[in-house]
């Protein structure tokens, strides 16, 4: 339990003059920050504006050029990752950081008790966890193991990491981006909770409307710059959106869609990580896909990248069963793909750009003529995706692991585009990419949507699935709900869908990959 | 520490390092001379002199470094696919084996047998590094220690053959085999030098090789295999049929190394064939940073260094395994030098 | 087969067993600390010749046996901490550079061996441990000479797997260990250091393979001769998977393995040794290692950051 109050009145949390530059970058140029106790302060920025190494400077992962850190008026040392969490600084990270292989109450005490201590205590320690989930909300089994817990509760055990070593100060980055919408609100009741008790938070996002509904103040950042700080009183979304992007942001407006004839269809398709899907993309329409992370969207693109193959159901392209499926098939009855992660899927970081755009078709004339390459050809390829897309680069040669995110993508998009896909599947597509590369990537999808494609957008994203779906289905478990047409459903309804709600008779809660479904015969997804 | 990608390194930095590397060894090299009690620079005089002091010297050198290519080659090809060969030697008595049988069981004129030979030598070659590589793209079974432990059996299967159905009635009780007939024995590359076709053969192969590896669609898969897998079997590469095609190449080359020695010098098929050619092969690859062009003058190099602390240990009390500390020091020490050249080691 | 009957039945099968699997015990703890730390150690096999070497020759030059299991195992360490510079701060190919090591320590061994003794036609020997009775358990009949009629480090290496057990599963230090082969950020954001705990166990594990090598001269055989490890540390390799990353299984692999080793020595000499070549029976072993490393591969539970450096910082 949070025992001894801080010194009253002084801030428990004081970064000043934080400066970090990384070569010609300035990442963090001269970050003031002061958190109060009981406080939950946003920290609002774009991908990129610094958010991430202003944390890192704090947990002394990286030392800044100049400027200091200072915890409940103690000056942390530089550079010593123990400082910050030995100092009541807990954080919970965008990507889990939890070993799957050991149970939840382990990674709770993992490094809490000096190494060569004999005994783990494991008594007392679960007695503790149990007392602190209580008080603060949040329910997790401590004996499970990690690998089974569902994203939602391996979160809560990285809330609980940092409240058992009685952190004083908790950081969430993008702690919602995993979240149903049901579940965030369990998060915010969580937090409003620890502040209650004296805690201090501050919540790292770019989700505007999160930020409104949780924090007093918000502090905004960009090109590694303080450029704003506002109580949430005071301001508005609009308002905020401005300050974090530098000029009016307008969101794409998608005109009405013209659909045209189902160009893809799944019937009741099972698989490994889906139950009974069905789904029909249509041409000039983009299919949205919510769900919380890991509920059977790899699964579905998977099966529509051609990595994976249909264990039951009918498939068809364009009216007709495919062949041998795979990776190649997919290509060649016409299905772009745009993989989730563009770092370790979509490109191969020690190849130049060049190579990088033949990927797909580097078997094919005039690229490659019976074995042998002709890297004129390949060069011309890859120069043309370069002017038509506007990928800054030095040069066709270039090794692509030197290319901004919004560069990388931008290449892959011409590589997808440019031949002409019926199908598309968008997998996350502007994840991690800057505004100006969002706005891009999704004008791009919506030319491709009017020019006649059939597009199946992924997305955690639920305020980019509504605003480029024409129609929308949610995934949970691996089963897909029935779609729903643009402007018919609200955030809070998707919600119940992404939390396994209204699945017929396999809608229990709690329902996780791990669950023993049975084998959906009676579950109808056509509601 | 922490480590820091350089987007384009000084040509200082990059020949540099490198060098520092060989210059690192060297001293290493002078610190065991030191231990032997000899002087380093006498030592070093001595190896040079032992390894092209004269023609014969010279010649030793490139004979010793002809199936050096070929393992290295082997090692070259299946690394750059990420393929961690390091059976080598089991590949290499494959190919003498089958040198062997090919020729001494066919009677057919030498100029038949000459490339019936090389060509079971691939084969077999291939074939033996095909399990493996069967192993871990369908059951995911790491080949490095399957591979390692192929050389093992390999080496008792050899002996098994030669104490048996292979073994010379002529060989007074050794174990050895009949060997292949005179005009069937690869010719000298050039009359009067004790230098036979195999070395040509060796050069034909590392160019081959780089033409594969820059110019054709199958190069152009091993080297995508090889940097990502996953990105590569997204994008529609099939990447076990490439691994497989990686591994006969390979195992083929390896096995040409045994083909070399068997029909070009010996002339049978003995235990003490290679002196460790195989795993040898993995230094003349990375001292060649997989280059196949660049295999063959490391190749020379590390034969360089044997033959010439052959000679040096006859003059001097210095034991010859000091070439290979040399050559393992060198190894670790390029491989962190070439680390170097990418990445920039920074403090926090 | 009452022949192989026959042979389980006798107590010195058993004791040949234990003695058999030793040095492989050794060695396989050693790998697993290494590998339950994220780091493939190849460099095992020269290790153990390293260890193996240094070992015999302290005692040879008058150290007493402890003090040359002391010797075989900081000559493990010294390379161990030359690998661990090498694949954990500086992040590089862990196979390469163990095949380095492998090299680096064998040829120095060779070279320290011809140094210290050039003129040698004969390894020269020393008075290796002998077997140490234990009161009250040795005298039981079977049983007695089967099991407990060892050398001292045949009773160590299995006081070793349970202590590797021990701090594996019951300290912060092994829970720790754990952690960081599976997700080195977790062990970071807990303000642990993974370069710590990976060098740590590289060198410790590497430890233990220079007292695996250092049981075939002290306690096997009274001398060093060059082959003499001949491959036992790849056999480790597999043992490691065999045994699931776990120290129990491993150390049952190590003895089931053992057993079969000890069967075909013996099987050489029966009826069946007669109409089989030897070469056979010695191929047993490899094909063993190679089977279980097939039998493992679907179920093993491998630790997921097993060979992938971790760069602070880099996401």
């Amino acid at each position: 339990m949070p025992s001894e109050a801080p010194a009253q009145g002084g801030p428990v949390l004081r970064l000043s003059g934080i400066t970090k530059r990384f070569g010609a970058l300035v990442a963090n140029d001269g970050i003031d920050l002061d958190l109060a106790r009981g406080e939950v302060l946003a920290l609002l920025g774009e991908n990129g504006a610094g958010k991430t190494t202003l944390m890192n400077i704090l947990f002394g992962h990286y030392s800044a050029d100049s400027g200091a850190v200072e915890v409940m008026g103690k000056t942390l040392p530089p550079g010593q990752p123990g400082a910050a969490l030995r100092a009541g600084v807990g954080m919970v990270h965008q990507h889990f950081t939890l070993a799957d292989n050991l149970t939840a109450l382990d990674n709770i005490l993992l490094g809490t008790e000096p190494l060569w201590k004999p005994g783990l205590g494991r008594g007392a320690a679960r007695a503790r966890v149990v007392a602190l989930s209580r008080d603060f909300g949040l329910a997790v089994d401590p004996g499970a193991m990690v690998a089974d817990l569902s994203v939602g509760e391996r979160q809560r055990v990285e809330i609980l990491k940092a409240l058992y070593r009685d952190a004083r100060i908790l950081i969430l980055d993008e702690p919602t981006a995993v979240l149903t919408p049901q579940e965030t609100d369990a998060l915010f009741e969580t937090l409003r909770r620890a502040v209650a008790l004296g805690l201090s938070v501050i919540f790292i996002s770019h989700k505007l409307h999160e930020v409104m509904a949780i924090a007093s103040r918000v502090l905004v950042l960009r090109h590694g710059r303080l450029v704003g700080a506002v109580t949430t009183t005071d301001t508005d979304r609009h308002k905020l959106a401005e300050m974090m992007v530098g000029a009016e942001i307008t969101p794409p407006a998608p005109s009405r869609a013209t659909p045209g004839a189902p160009l893809l269809v799944l019937d009741r398709v099972s698989g490994p990580g889906l139950r009974d899907v069905s789904l029909s993309l249509r041409a000039g329409q983009i299919t949205g896909l919510a769900g919380v992370s890991g509920n059977g969207q790899g699964a579905l693109a998977d099966l529509l990248s051609g990595l994976a193959t249909p264990t039951a159901g009918r498939f068809e392209i364009a009216g007709n069963p495919p062949g041998a499926w795979s990776p190649r098939a997919a290509i060649a009855a016409g299905i772009g793909r745009i993989p989730e992660d563009r770092h370790r899927t979509g490109t191969i970081a020690d190849f130049s750009l060049t190579e990088n755009a033949i990927l797909e078709t580097y078997a094919d004339a005039p690229v490659s003529r019976s074995g042998w390459m002709d890297w004129t050809h390949a060069r011309q390829r890859a120069e043309g995706i370069i002017a038509q897309y506007d990928v800054r680069c030095p040069g066709p040669q270039t090794r692509i692991r030197l290319l901004s995110g919004g560069n990388m993508q931008k290449l892959i998009l011409g590589r997808v585009l440019g031949e002409n896909p019926r199908v598309i599947l968008a997998n996350q597509p502007v994840r991690g990419l800057d505004i100006g590369a969002v706005t891009y990537v999704q004008n791009q999808l919506l030319a491709a949507r009017d020019a006649g494609a059939a597009i199946l957008l992924i997305s955690e994203d639920l305020d980019e699935i509504l605003t480029l779906s024409d129609v929308i289905h949610v995934i949970s478990a691996g089963r897909l709900s029935p779609a729903f047409p643009r402007g018919t459903m609200k955030p809070a309804d998707l919600g119940q869908w992404m939390a396994g709600h209204g699945f017929g008779d396999h809608g229990n809660e709690e329902d996780r990959k791990t669950g023993q479904g049975d084998k959906g015969q009676g579950g109808s997804n056509a509601a | 520490m922490r480590l820091e990608a350089i987007a384009d390194p000084t040509l200082a930095r990059s020949l540099g390092l490198p060098a520092l590397a060989l210059v690192a060894t060297v001293l290493v090299g002078a610190f065991l001379a030191m231990l032997a009690g000899a002087d380093p620079l006498q030592t070093f005089g001595l190896i040079v002199k032992g390894a092209a002091g004269s023609k014969f010297a010279l010649l030793e050198t490139l004979n010793r470094a002809t199936p050096l290519i070929f393992t290295g080659l082997a090692v070259a090809v299946a690394f750059r696919a990420r393929l961690w060969n390091i059976g080598a030697e089991a590949q290499l008595y494959a190919g003498a084996l089958a040198t062997v049988l090919i020729g001494t069981k066919l009677a057919l004129p030498g100029a038949a047998l000459i490339p019936l030979m090389g060509l079971g030598a691939l084969v077999a070659g291939g074939l033996v590094l095909l399990g493996p590589v069967l192993l871990k793209t369908r059951l995911g079974v790491d080949e490095v220690v399957t591979t390692l432990l192929f050389n093992f059996i390999m080496l008792l299967l050899i002996s098994l053959l030669l104490e048996g159905p292979l073994k010379d009635p002529m060989g007074m009780g050794w174990p050895k085999s009949e060997p292949i007939p005179r005009d069937a024995r690869l010719p000298r590359l050039v009359e009067g030098l004790r230098l036979h076709w195999g070395f040509g053969l060796a050069l034909v192969s590392a160019v081959a090789v780089w033409v594969i590896q820059t110019r054709t669609t199958l190069g152009y898969e091993i080297r995508a295999v090889g940097l990502n897998a996953q990105a590569a079997r997204f994008a529609g590469i099939p990447v076990g049929a490439v691994l497989v095609k990686t591994a006969l190449l390979s195992g083929g080359l390896a096995a040409l190394a045994g083909y070399s020695e068997v029909a070009g010098l010996k002339g049978n098929l003995t235990l003490d064939l290679s002196p460790g050619f195989g795993y040898t092969g993995i230094v003349v690859a990375m001292l060649a940073l997989l280059n196949p062009l660049g295999v063959v003058v490391s190749a020379i190099f590390v034969a360089g260094i044997f033959v010439g602390a052959d000679g040096m240990s006859r003059a001097a009390e210095v034991p010859t395994y000091i070439a290979d500390i040399l050559l393992a020091t060198a190894l670790l020490f390029m491989v962190l030098a070439i680390l170097l050249t990418k990445f920039r080691v920074r403090r926090g | 087969m009452t022949e192989i009957a026959e042979i389980l039945l006798t107590a010195s099968f058993w004791a040949a067993v234990l003695r058999i699997a030793s040095p492989l015990i050794f060695a396989t703890m050693g790998e697993l600390i290494c590998e339950r730390a994220g780091v493939l150690n190849l460099g095992i096999e020269g290790i153990m010749v390293a260890g193996a070497f240094a070992g015999w020759m302290a005692v040879y030059s008058g150290m007493g046996l402890w003090g040359g299991v002391a010797v075989a195992m900081a000559a493990g360490m010294f390379f161990g901490a030359l690998h661990a510079v090498l694949t954990v701060p500086f992040g590089l190919s862990q196979h390469v550079v163990g095949i380095g090591i492998t090299l680096l320590a064998t040829s120095s061994a060779y070279y320290a061996y011809r140094l210290a003794l050039p003129e040698v036609t004969s390894p020269p020997r020393i008075e290796p441990f002998q077997p140490v009775d234990i009161p009250g358990l040795s005298d039981l009949p079977f049983i007695g000479p089967a099991l407990f009629s060892q050398t001292p480090l045949t009773y160590f290496a299995f006081f070793t797997v349970l202590v590797v057990a021990l701090v594996l599963y019951r300290t912060p230090l092994g829970l720790a260990l754990r952690a960081v082969g599976e997700n080195p950020a977790a062990v970071e954001a807990q303000g642990l250091s993974v370069t710590a705990l990976r060098m740590g166990a590289v060198i410790v594990g590497s430890g233990l393979m220079g007292i695996g090598g250092a049981f075939l001269t002290l306690s096997a055989f009274s001398s060093f001769f060059f082959e003499m490890v001949n491959g036992r540390g790849w056999i480790c390799i597999a043992l490691v998977v065999f045994g699931a990353w776990m120290p129990g299984r491993a150390l049952l692999g190590a003895v089931l393995f053992a057993a079969f080793d000890a069967l075909q020595i013996r099987m050489q000499q029966t009826g069946l040794g007669a109409l089989v070549p030897y070469q056979v029976f010695l191929m047993i072993p490899y094909i063993l290692s190679i089977l279980a490393l097939i039998l493992m591969s679907r179920r093993a539970n491998v630790p997921a950051a097993l060979m992938v450096p971790y760069n602070k910082g880099e996401r």
